[in-house]
């Protein structure tokens, strides 16, 4: 009972605190230590880039905002409700919350483009077919994708694969949205058009978002603030200007082998 | 070198419970999973016909082939003894209580085992799965609990479609050396059969179906590395799927000559 009353109150006083709060985060597996001692917090509407060389545990952070993994220690905040001692049902509640955008965007090999967006809105809403349908379309156009809707996720491309993958993170109408390598194995022109895509959906949707990714000149045009991880930890956490400006050795080798 | 030898048993004995802790935890799981809405009756009706109408030909060419092997091979013993009045009975009796059920157990766990453990495993390596739960669908629902109960309606089902194209083709067997009607192939045959002798066999294989279910399951959904893992995932599916079967089928034997007495 009073646990109940304390999620309930948590999740009234989250809607005045910042959506995603990230505290002292570590987590390893076996031996290899992947992260140690994370701390990150992003406010409403911001997006933040989160770099790193590979196997800093990038990814393995976002696994863990969403509940995929659980950390050794440390606490995750969504919208000021801590994820981390919440039972099956409750952490559906918050992941309704969050839209996931996959490095190989995970479409379900099974369904249709058009099913794949519609799948969460299965489950989750009370639209009726058509509302649910039309609600898919309507995603899928605003991502370019309304000529695709009967193709299966093979036949289409790993750049129309991503946008499809965008649209089925939306369909819940997520405030916080989350990607993996969003622009990885795209070629330069399809990768500026997901990077757009980003800034768009900010713009309309005022989403809170969190981008993995190594591609730090193509975060520019949609990164608020940028945060970079070497051996599980914040080496440095600020604007793009920011990071270029720092004397540390590390950051200005990681901008310099990037470039 | 005795240590290592020592150490390799000892952590053979260890992998070898965790892994039966692991899956007696994951039929739990979607044993819970599956008594609750939302249902999945689309996906429990297209995994249906996936591994139930999909299986039927392979199923009752199998049947089938058993049918003429039983007649031919019999025949000459029973006529040895003096019994060739016999044939129908033995080949309708063997079809029924043994054979039917164990090969479609087999076939299925061949087919339907190495499918499922390879979808799963492809959709754990694509984060297929991890997408769903993110998309806060359970997947011990939507993907296991759907096959499991689809094993176990269809593998009856599948049995009897095996013993009716064995005892068909049987009959054809039979009846161009020594001609005689359908009717009265199946009087013979099942002149002393009783209920008994019928029902038991073809609940058994609902047990081979929670087999092949939550074993193909269980390996497909806990996948690991890559392409080749979906590889092993697939293959092991088959063999501890047919192995399991193969054990069941000995206690089911016994526990249906107790408590089932002809």
């Amino acid at each position: 009972m009073r646990a109940g009353k304390t999620m309930a109150e948590q999740a009234k006083n989250g809607k005045n605190q910042e959506p995603l709060v990230v505290g002292r985060l570590h987590k390893s597996f076996g031996s290899q230590k992947v992260l140690n001692g994370v701390d990150l917090s992003v406010a409403r509407g911001e997006t933040v880039v989160v770099l790193g060389r590979s196997g800093t545990g990038k990814s393995v952070l976002l696994k863990l905002l969403v509940g995929l993994q659980q950390p050794d220690s440390g606490s995750i905040r969504i919208h000021g409700q801590d994820i981390g001692g919440l039972g099956m049902d409750q952490l559906n509640e918050v992941r309704k919350k969050i839209g996931f955008l996959f490095q190989q965007a995970a479409l379900y090999d099974s369904l249709t483009v058009e099913q794949n967006v519609e799948f969460p809105l299965v489950r989750h809403t009370t639209l009726s077919d058509a509302e649910r349908g039309k609600k898919a379309r309507d995603l899928l156009a605003s991502l370019g994708m309304e000529k695709d809707l009967n193709k299966m996720p093979s036949d289409i491309s790993g750049g129309m694969q991503k946008r499809v993958g965008l649209a089925r993170a939306l369909a819940l109408d997520p405030d916080i949205l989350l990607f993996d390598e969003p622009t990885s194995g795209l070629d330069p022109i399809t990768a500026a058009e997901i990077g757009q895509l980003i800034v768009k959906l900010k713009k309309e949707r005022n989403l809170t978002s969190v981008v993995v990714t190594h591609d730090v000149h193509g975060a520019k045009s949609f990164a608020d603030r940028m945060v970079l991880l070497r051996d599980g930890k914040v080496v440095i956490d600020g604007t793009f200007v920011q990071l270029e400006k720092s004397p540390d050795p590390f950051v200005v080798q990681f901008l310099k082998d990037a470039a | 070198m005795l240590i290592d030898l020592l150490q390799a048993t000892k952590s053979g004995i260890v992998s070898f419970f965790e892994w039966f802790g692991e899956l007696g935890l994951f039929c739990g799981q979607v044993v819970r999973a599956a008594f609750g809405a939302p249902w999945e009756g689309r996906e429990l009706v297209r995994q249906m016909d996936s591994i139930g109408s999909k299986s039927f030909p392979l199923v009752a060419l199998a049947g089938a082939a058993t049918g003429v092997v039983l007649s031919l091979q019999t025949r000459e013993s029973l006529t040895r003894f003096g019994a060739k009045a016999m044939l129908p009975a033995v080949i309708v009796f063997s079809l029924i209580k043994e054979s039917g059920p164990v090969i479609t157990g087999l076939i299925v766990s061949g087919r339907v085992g190495a499918g499922i453990g390879a979808e799963l495993g492809s959709m754990r390596v694509t984060e297929q799965i991890d997408a769903m739960e993110v998309s806060a669908v359970n997947p011990y629902k939507f993907l296991a609990s759907t096959r499991v109960l689809a094993c176990l309606l269809m593998l009856p089902l599948l049995t009897l479609a095996a013993d009716a194209s064995g005892i068909f083709l049987g009959w054809i067997s039979t009846t161009l050396s020594h001609p005689m009607t359908l009717r009265l192939f199946l009087h013979n045959g099942l002149r002393d059969a009783t209920l008994n002798d019928f029902l038991p066999p073809i609940c058994k294989t609902a047990v081979f179906g929670l087999i092949i279910g939550f074993v193909s399951c269980f390996q497909g959904m806990r996948t690991r590395g890559g392409t080749e893992g979906v590889g092993r995932s697939a293959t092991s599916s088959v063999v501890l799927s047919s192995l399991f079967i193969i054990l069941a089928d000995v206690i089911l034997v016994r526990f249906i000559q107790v408590v089932f007495p002809s």
